[in-house]
């Protein structure tokens, strides 16, 4: 079958003699992909960034996809199913499931106990490969996995598996109260539904800071916010205090992750790989908020450690809310959000690019070029997937 | 093997501990729960708290999935995962380096950037396993050249004009060392 072959950092094949997955436990499926979406944290792989990333692996947590096998144990899917899969990779059963922490399971990944299993996400994510190809196994496939509702765009659908769930969740967990003012750093796919989704929770303002324009003027658009590009800034930290009647915001939103730029130190620092990535956007979030106030981090970080503002964070009483999306958990109403038309998902889509053109995708991604948002990825096969 | 603190334990004790304790200690204890505020969970709504946490030793696990490959596995969990992932086992001296990361916590810094060593060596690897399989490497291809070229032309064709040249001068000031050595040897 093709899927996506990792040959190292910035290296991709496109590989049409990549195994087809096999139904390895009773509760396994495969799925025939129908769609696939390229994510910011894919690029983190690409760039070497994530321990144990082995050569050979395909990528993809987002994906939908028709289900083709089952396993002995699975009852509530059939063959032919067109689901949607969040990128959680979940039992339902560990403590950490019961307590829908869906992204926390206990009991999917074995290479690393910081991290939940995820699908195509190197081994520190328990070794699955992801749904860039063909064809995915998926498994514990009667958690997770939903059927895309009647009427649902499977463009929306392939969404729901990671972007809106993660963008919501940062709002979510941020406790944003109403009238709040709520910054954003970072106007990559996350920022954007994240402040689109602090609306939700009845936001007063929203500010989304990043340094790429093209981004910034969607960002503005799609999420109905305040954009700026902090390389007009001295200070970013004093830009927002000034912005917000030198208070600081109420709420601080980290959407970027490791591979922020626009602070000299962690830049360096992270390159070298002497930290986990830069934590600017961190750094900025926690200097930027109110004091008693609430930084929320959706953005990646990779183990061991960051440079980060402890002190500023015990003295200005700071709380900080972070995990990965808890995606079964807000299906229901994000589904419910997407029917009705008040989120829409697929907006957030620039390109549509062929499977077969994977390391082009990447590539673009990487480099941003012609000014991209999201790519998605469509196998040979699902062309008229509908 | 140094009897260090961690073999002398034998999980799993912890629940035994704290039911012993709730059942007689701490109704010893002055005040004891007296502001205990289920109420007061900074982790809701992400974590509906259900109690499930203190009942971490008896949840139903689903059948093991058969292991028949390598699965290396984090020293911080007694045992692999009910389901685990089976792309790309370790191999060759990527696998061995890998293998030496593992014997380390996720807490430390040898785990991880051995890793990342392994990581590099395995790119390696690949190289050397292509050529076995008389697959020749395409950068234009698997670098995505192809999106440079389509979007970014002026900017590529400059990076790969300045990277050719410096190859080149590398190659002619090395080729130039070799000739000098070789004409004081045969004079």
């Amino acid at each position: 079958m093709l899927a996506m072959n990792f040959r190292g950092p910035y290296q991709i094949r496109p590989d049409r003699n990549r195994p087809m997955p096999e139904i390895e436990h009773p509760y396994d499926a495969i799925v025939r992909v129908t769609r696939s979406l390229i994510c910011g944290s894919d690029l983190h792989l690409y760039h070497g960034m994530v321990p144990d990333t082995r050569v050979g692996m395909t990528f993809g947590h987002e994906f939908t996809g028709v289900v083709e096998e089952i396993g002995s144990g699975v009852q509530n899917l059939k063959v032919g199913d067109h689901v949607l899969v969040p990128f959680n990779i979940a039992c339902g059963s560990c403590p950490f499931c019961k307590q829908e922490l869906y992204g926390n399971c206990h009991e999917a990944n074995s290479e690393a106990t910081a991290v939940g299993g995820f699908f195509g996400y190197a081994h520190t994510g328990g070794g699955y490969d992801g749904g860039q190809g063909e064809y995915v196994r998926v498994p514990y496939a009667d958690v997770s996995p939903t059927k895309i509702p009647e009427g649902m765009d499977i463009e929306d659908a392939v969404l729901l598996t990671d972007v809106v769930p993660t963008g919501y969740q940062a709002a979510e967990q941020a406790g944003i109260q109403k009238g709040d003012t709520v910054v954003v750093f970072g106007a990559g796919p996350i920022g954007i539904m994240s402040a689109r989704c602090a609306w939700l929770f009845g936001a007063g303002r929203v500010i989304i800071i990043d340094h790429i324009d093209y981004r910034l003027e969607f960002a503005r658009k799609y999420s109905f916010c305040e954009a700026y590009n902090f390389k007009e800034m001295k200070d970013p930290v004093v830009f927002v205090k000034k912005l917000t009647d030198w208070y600081g915001a109420d709420v601080c939103i980290d959407a970027v992750g490791c591979e922020a730029v626009g602070h000299g130190l962690q830049d360096i620092t992270g390159r070298m790989l002497l930290q986990a990535g830069s934590a600017t956007a961190f750094h900025w979030a926690v200097n930027s908020v109110k004091k008693g106030g609430i930084v929320s981090i959706i953005g990646v970080y990779g183990p061991p450690w960051n440079l980060a503002p402890l002190g500023s964070i015990m003295n200005k009483g700071i709380t900080i809310r972070a995990n990965q999306a808890s995606v079964k958990r807000l299906l229901p109403k994000l589904i419910d959000h997407v029917m009705s038309g008040r989120l829409n998902p697929k907006g957030i889509i620039s390109h549509r690019i062929p499977l077969e053109e994977v390391s082009d995708a990447y590539r673009m991604f990487s480099k941003k070029l012609d000014n991209i948002i999201k790519p998605l990825l469509i196998p040979p096969r699902a062309a008229y997937a509908a | 093997m140094k009897n260090v603190l961690e073999n002398i334990i034998e999980p799993p004790l912890d629940r035994k501990i704290a039911n012993r304790n709730m059942d007689d200690r701490v109704q010893d204890i002055p005040g004891w729960g007296m502001d205990a505020d289920p109420e007061n969970d900074p982790t809701y709504p992400m974590k509906h708290s259900n109690g499930a946490d203190h009942d971490r030793l008896n949840y139903v696990k689903a059948p093991q999935q058969r292991q028949d490959m390598e699965v290396l596995r984090s020293i911080e969990r007694p045992n692999i995962t009910r389901v685990f992932g089976t792309s790309t086992p370790p191999s060759g001296l990527s696998g061995a380096i890998r293998r030496y990361a593992y014997k380390f916590s996720e807490a430390t810094a040898t785990h991880w950037m051995t890793l990342i060593l392994a990581d590099r060596v395995d790119v390696i690897q690949g190289k050397i396993n292509d050529l076995k399989n008389g697959v020749l490497p395409n950068p234009w291809v698997e670098r995505g050249w192809n999106a440079e070229w389509k979007y970014n032309r002026p900017a590529f064709v400059t990076r790969m004009t300045v990277t050719a040249l410096v190859i080149t001068a590398g190659i002619i000031l090395l080729t130039r060392k070799t000739r000098s050595k070789q004409s004081i040897a045969n004079s």
